[in-house]
Parts: C-alpha cells; structure tokens; sequence
C-alpha cells in the first residue's frame, strides 16, 4: 500500500469522505421519502462529488505519477481509502442517513472554515468555495435532526437509535492526528486544534433544541481510516461504485 | 408524506423586482418548504429571494366566476393608455 505525503494524506481524507458520503446519499434515489426530499438529497450528493474532485485533482498532481481524479475514485482498493469510518455506514432509516448527515456536516463545516485561511492557496481556495455549499448542508441537517429529535415520539426514538448506531464512528472527528499537526507546524493549513470543541459545541446546540440526550466521548479503536483499516461496509459500496471502471476500463459514451 | 402541507413558491430573480409564482413543494413546516423550494426551483441560478406561503391560505377566484369578473372589462379599450392619441409636442412619455 502507498504511503503518500502528508498533504496528499490530507487530501485524499477530504476528497474520499465527502465521495463516499455522495456515494451513500445515491442510494436514497428512488427511495427518498418525499420528491423534494430526494432532489434536497441529491443537491447535497452533487455538491460533494463537485468537492471531491477538486481535492483529487490537487492530490493527483502532487503524486504525479500520471493518475487523475478519475483514477483516484474508481481505481484504488479499499484499503487505499482515507474516508471516515462514518461516512461508509448504511444509510438505515431517514433517522441514521440525516444523523450521519448531522455529524459529517459540522466536521465540515468547522474544517473548512479553519481551511479557507490556510497559506497553501489551493487548499484555501476549495475550501472557501466548499464552504458555502456546506453552510448550506449543515442548515438542512440540523434542521432535520431538530424536527426528527423533538417531533413524535416514534421519531424520537428513532433518532436515539440512530445516534446509538453512529455515536461511536465519531471518534475520528474530534481525535488528534499526527498527519494534521505536522501539516500545521509546516505552515500549509492552520492549527486544526480546535476542531473537536467547535464539532461538540455545534451537537450539543443542535441536540438541545432537538431534545436529544449526547452520549460520553467516544473512544478510538482497532478501525482507523488514516491507514485504511475500514469497517466491512467500504467494500461493499466500492464494488457497486467502482464497477463499471473494473469491468469496462476507459470506458466513454 | 400525506400529512405534509403544500406550499406555493415564489422566487425573485436577480434581475426581477417582484417575486413571480413558480410553482408548489410539499413540507412539515415552513423552514423545510423554504428549503425545499431552494433544491427544486434555484437549482439553475434562478433566484435571490424566496417565498412561500401555504395553499390553504391562499384565497382565489373560481374557475365559474370568470365571465362577471373579467369579460366585462374586455369591452373598455380606453382603460389602456395606447388608446388615447398624444400630442407630437409632449414626445416620449
């Protein structure tokens, strides 16, 4: 397995969640509850696929090794993928997709506002145009996770049940990285130190108002996405993404 | 689903004065409609503003009252300004 550098490290984290996230918002279409619900979903997927691409086109030039961000999607191996745990969890009901929803966005939206000011143009430059789609996304899901918290009680409920299934992927949100710090010691992105207490502070506000209880700090284990040990859904979900590209290599309209 | 509300949507564009009716979503509360209405009517850059209003408080003529309430004004060409002749002295109004 490769080992790149770490701001390609970096990159690869930023693009490959919010391309598997995309991924997982898909399967919702034909299936979402409501036919606006389904374009919200959709808008939200399309966005991120948009972001995606334009951390691997970054990444892909930095590894020069002829690679694109076509490639970077569709030709690598599970243990290659630097997505957060999360982000590859089934969607389950409504209640665990907008709850993951919920986590993701406010990863990164606190992120991005931290990377709009970092010295590394490129990385300031995507993040500040990311931001405003995810300003955006973050209002969408905390609305939902609002209505969902303090609606009936079967939804209720069912958000708890949700939050029970997701709590413990959260670790990898608000955990210290070596790969991170370095990057902010060289000066190519800012100090990412107050990331987890900005990600708390946004649940705590948003479980509140949904009267929704927060669970303990969650503590790591043996899965890390930082070195591609994933959770049994990865693979899964890359087989159906990455099909065609495995089958058909090149393949055009 | 069935017990969402429907709610009519009008959008200002950029370059539009007013907000023009361009069509319904269905949502729980009026957040989510306002939310919705962005993913399915903006999506091309169509609009700075957004209303929406629930249908159910929209009051609106019916489709019977047509001929009292409109065909009689259809005989009353000198309510339009171009009926009326200008002198050559007061040039472009």
């Amino acid at each position: 397995m490769t080992k790149y550098d770490e701001l390609t490290e970096f990159l690869l984290r930023l693009g490959d969640s919010s391309l598997i996230h995309a991924q997982r918002l898909c399967e919702w279409t034909g299936r979402a509850p409501a036919l606006e619900e389904e374009m919200g979903m959709m808008n939200v997927g399309l966005d991120l696929v948009g972001q995606a691409r334009n951390w691997y086109e970054y990444a892909a030039e930095r590894i020069n090794d002829g690679t694109d961000a076509d490639a970077l999607a569709f030709r690598r191996d599970e243990r290659a993928f630097r997505n957060l745990l999360l982000v590859e969890q089934p969607n389950g009901d409504f209640a665990v997709t907008m709850t993951k929803q919920f986590f993701f966005d406010a990863w990164q939206f606190h992120l991005l506002t931290l990377l709009k000011d970092a010295k590394d143009e490129r990385i300031a430059a995507i993040a500040a145009k990311s931001l405003k789609e995810v300003t955006y996304h973050l209002r969408r899901s905390s609305q939902w996770v609002e209505r969902l918290g303090d609606g009936t009680e079967e939804s209720h409920q069912r958000m708890e049940k949700a939050i029970d299934v997701l709590w413990r992927f959260t670790f990898e949100l608000v955990e210290k990285s070596d790969t991170e710090l370095a990057l902010s010691e060289s000066g190519s992105i800012p100090a990412l130190t107050e990331l987890p207490e900005q990600w708390r502070a946004t649940v705590n506000e948003v479980f509140a108002k949904a009267t929704l209880t927060v669970p303990d700090a969650p503590s790591t284990f043996y899965l890390s996405a930082r070195t591609g040990m994933h959770s049994e859904h990865l693979g899964i979900l890359l087989a159906e993404m990455q099909f065609l590209q495995r089958a058909y290599p090149d393949a055009s309209w | 689903m069935s017990e969402w509300t429907l709610f009519e949507v009008f959008i200002r564009s950029k370059h539009g004065l007013n907000h023009k009716h361009v069509g319904s979503v269905h949502a729980a509360d009026a957040e989510m409609a306002i939310e919705n209405a962005r993913d399915l009517y903006t999506r091309r850059n169509e609009g700075v503003s957004i209303w929406v209003v629930p249908s159910a408080s929209i009051t609106a003529t019916a489709s019977d009252e047509k001929e009292p309430l409109f065909d009689p004004s259809e005989d009353k060409v000198y309510r339009h300004a171009s009926f009326y002749e200008l002198p050559d002295e007061v040039g472009h109004m």
